[in-house]
């Protein structure tokens, strides 16, 4: 089971996963923090999170559309996108939706083939959690991510990009 | 050109170092070659037949004199003396080892070059005109916006995981010279009623084993609205193309699969919903990089050049080489001049350390510091005074690249072919070689007129064939290198896929094949038809008939 690291402002650090993965196989357990799969989620979702009694985050996978949650996303705690192969990069869309067009603020975990190489990416597209499968370490990601002094594009991070700073 | 900032040049060093710790963990055995092989790729190193194969992005194929020396010294220490211009304005090494890659690409950055997204599912460098800032035809400089796209596309967060490799290309003149129509996007500069410049956008065009000249997704795209609506195109491509087969995984098999005017209602959909603010430049970056472009200053000149004229009527060689390889300025008193990279023996698209360093002295001597490459595999001078044209084509000849056949029948395409890639299937250099000798009489050559052939040694098309007005396909048949010829493609604005002609034929059959097809033609040919124009109005009959009759 890989485990979590969180990213805030540039710096990466363990982080202990309250959260229970809770496939379509799974029960889900009686108590605690949950991440559902999508289908799950829209079976058994509401009742969930009309308890109150615990967080909910739902697991999208890489050719499910993040536009389903539109309307839950004040209430869902985290979005744990999945990335089948690092090749898929259909993630990276679905978190800049949820950041910059749907103005999600819980957590975006990248969850999957998850490898220190994309995360710079990921980064910027609003992914703020990591479980990596290469086994790196929060010093990997808070180097990988901060790896480029200037970026070009515009994306769901705040970064200052090329055109600010030659404004400037 | 356009002058790289601090901003720029320290982009290029971060990436530089990046990629020197990747290789490092490749060599200590930390990253497996499949963890690897993305990385590798998108700094544009390929493992080929041979040996690691660098390709170099020459933005938009626009070089100056500093870069075009280091490639020669890149071709002189890391290579066997050549680079080799590829079909997409970019120049690859065939020669490189692994452990050397780190070192070459610190040499690239230090003058502003990279390999960056050269290869990876990624948008890879924009091909534009060759001509911009120069010829008349063209309605806007269209390199500015080659590095607004450039910018825009390096290191996309979003769109560097694509299901396949992204090709754009742009041009701002009537007649195209980058092949846009069969680019996964085409931008084709317009000008609208009341003098706005825009964009004609044709989306899902391309080559390889569907191929498909790309049907227009949006009429009139205003220039300063380009980012968010290619955001919007690489978006819906990005979260709906085929992932599940490799071959089925360009943007013109989504475009295909849904229907043009389909997907262009995705797209505008998307569009809409895009922050224009944010995914849009604003003018004053527009107006800012536009300025990093004005280097050029043109005297004030005759147009008419009496040295020029002297020497032309004087020289029958230097005349042949005007004739065939210099074109109009926009600027009286200058030229535009071609500069090929198929002499009779040469492989297409070669040139020597030697010969960039000629057209590297020409350029910073003559030509205004700037220099081009062509999709066609060429170099080009663009800015160079009539005046000086005799010394420049002096210059050029003795380096041996001054062969005056530009667009004729052995300006020829290829790709490198089983001489060097792992995916060929039949040689193309030797082909093409083939071929420029059979014409190797100029006077026949010229009477022939405009022919473009262009040669691919498997179905991947990277040598053009299915645009070709000869195209020649290298296959494989049990063991054996067969060649199937199709006619009647063109990759220019009136674009158009070729048809097959017939069976292929063997190797040693090929160049006479073509001199069949050429007799059929110049028997049918009316006033002023160039070789795809005849076969347009004739059709394929006559020219299967000539090739196949005499077999059977």
């Amino acid at each position: 089971m890989p485990k979590l690291i969180e990213l805030a402002n540039g710096e990466a650090r363990w982080a202990d996963d309250a959260f229970v993965n809770v496939t379509d196989e799974d029960a889900i357990p009686d108590s605690g923090d949950v991440i559902l799969s999508l289908a799950r989620f829209e079976a058994e979702g509401d009742a969930l999170l009309s308890s109150n009694s615990r967080r909910v985050g739902v697991r999208i996978e890489s050719d499910q559309e993040i536009e389903v949650l539109a309307y839950d996303l004040p209430r869902i705690a985290v979005v744990a996108l999945a990335f089948p192969k690092f090749r898929d990069g259909r993630a990276y869309t679905s978190a800049r939706l949820l950041r910059e067009r749907f103005k999600y603020d819980g957590q975006i975990r990248a969850v999957g083939d998850v490898l220190q190489e994309q995360v710079g990416f990921m980064v910027r597209c609003g992914f703020d959690a990591f479980e990596p499968s290469d086994g790196a370490t929060p010093e990997v990601l808070t180097k990988a991510a901060n790896r480029f002094r200037h970026v070009y594009q515009r994306a769901a991070d705040a970064r200052a990009i090329a055109l600010d700073e030659r404004a400037l | 050109m356009y002058q790289y900032d601090l901003i720029d040049k320290e982009f290029l060093a971060d990436r530089s170092a990046e990629f020197r710790g990747q290789v490092a963990r490749r060599l200590s055995g930390e990253l497996t070659e499949d963890q690897f092989k993305p990385l590798r790729l998108m700094n544009g190193l390929y493992l080929q037949l041979h040996a690691y194969m660098l390709r170099v992005a020459i933005p938009y194929g626009s070089l100056n004199p500093t870069q075009a020396r280091r490639l020669a010294e890149i071709a002189r220490d890391y290579d066997k003396g050549y680079g080799h211009f590829t079909t997409r304005q970019n120049i690859q090494f065939n020669w490189i080892k692994l452990k050397d890659a780190p070192e070459i690409l610190d040499k690239l950055a230090e003058v502003d070059l990279h390999a960056i997204q050269t290869s990876g599912n990624c948008i890879r460098n924009t091909t534009s005109d060759p001509y911009a800032g120069a010829t008349a035809e063209e309605i806007d400089d269209p390199r500015v916006w080659a590095e607004v796209i450039r910018q825009w596309s390096t290191l996309h967060p979003e769109f560097s995981y694509l299901p396949r490799k992204f090709k754009i290309a742009i041009t701002a003149s009537a007649k195209d010279r980058t092949a846009a129509k069969v680019h996964d996007i085409g931008l084709l500069m317009r000008q609208g009623r009341d003098g706005q410049l825009g964009f004609e956008v044709i989306v899902g065009g391309g080559q390889g084993r569907t191929p498909y000249v790309g049907p227009t997704i949006k009429q009139f795209l205003p220039t300063d609205r380009l980012l968010s609506y290619l955001e919007a195109v690489l978006r819906v491509y990005n979260r709906h193309g085929r992932r599940d087969n490799i071959y089925k995984a360009r943007i013109k098999i989504l475009v295909a699969a849904l229907g043009a005017e389909e997907f262009a209602r995705q797209v505008e959909e998307e569009w809409e919903k895009i922050d224009a603010e944010r995914a849009d430049l604003p003018a004053a970056e527009y107006a800012r990089i536009r300025a990093a472009f004005a280097t050029t200053t043109f005297e004030t000149l005759p147009a008419r050049s009496d040295a020029f004229e002297i020497a032309k009527a004087k020289d029958s060689a230097f005349a042949r080489f005007v004739r065939n390889n210099v074109r109009a300025h926009k600027q009286p008193g200058y030229a535009i001049v071609e500069v090929s990279l198929k002499a009779a023996d040469q492989t297409p698209g070669d040139a020597s350390a030697h010969q960039l360093e000629v057209v590297a002295d020409l350029a910073e001597r003559y030509g205004q510091n700037d220099l081009r490459v062509t999709h066609v595999q060429n170099l080009v001078l663009p800015h160079i005074k009539q005046d000086d044209l005799p010394t420049v084509f002096a210059v050029l000849e003795a380096a041996g690249l001054a062969t005056p056949n530009i667009d004729l029948i052995s300006d020829i395409i290829a790709c490198p072919g089983l001489d060097y890639c792992a995916l060929a299937n039949a040689r193309a250099i030797p082909i093409a070689q083939d071929i420029a000798r059979q014409f190797a009489d100029p006077d026949r050559a010229e009477n022939v007129g405009e022919l473009k052939i262009k040669i691919s040694g498997c179905i991947n098309a990277c040598g053009h064939h299915h645009v070709a007005h000869i195209g020649i396909l290298g296959v494989d048949k049990k063991g054996e290198e067969f060649y199937q010829l199709s006619l009647g493609g063109s990759g220019a604005e009136d674009a158009s896929i070729g048809k097959i002609l017939g069976p292929a034929l063997p190797a040693d059959k090929v160049a006479t094949a073509v001199d069949q097809l050429v007799g059929a033609y110049l028997n049918t040919r009316a006033d002023g038809e160039r070789f795809l124009d005849t076969y347009r109005r004739v059709g394929l009959e006559p020219f299967k008939e000539a090739v196949y009759a005499q077999a059977d």
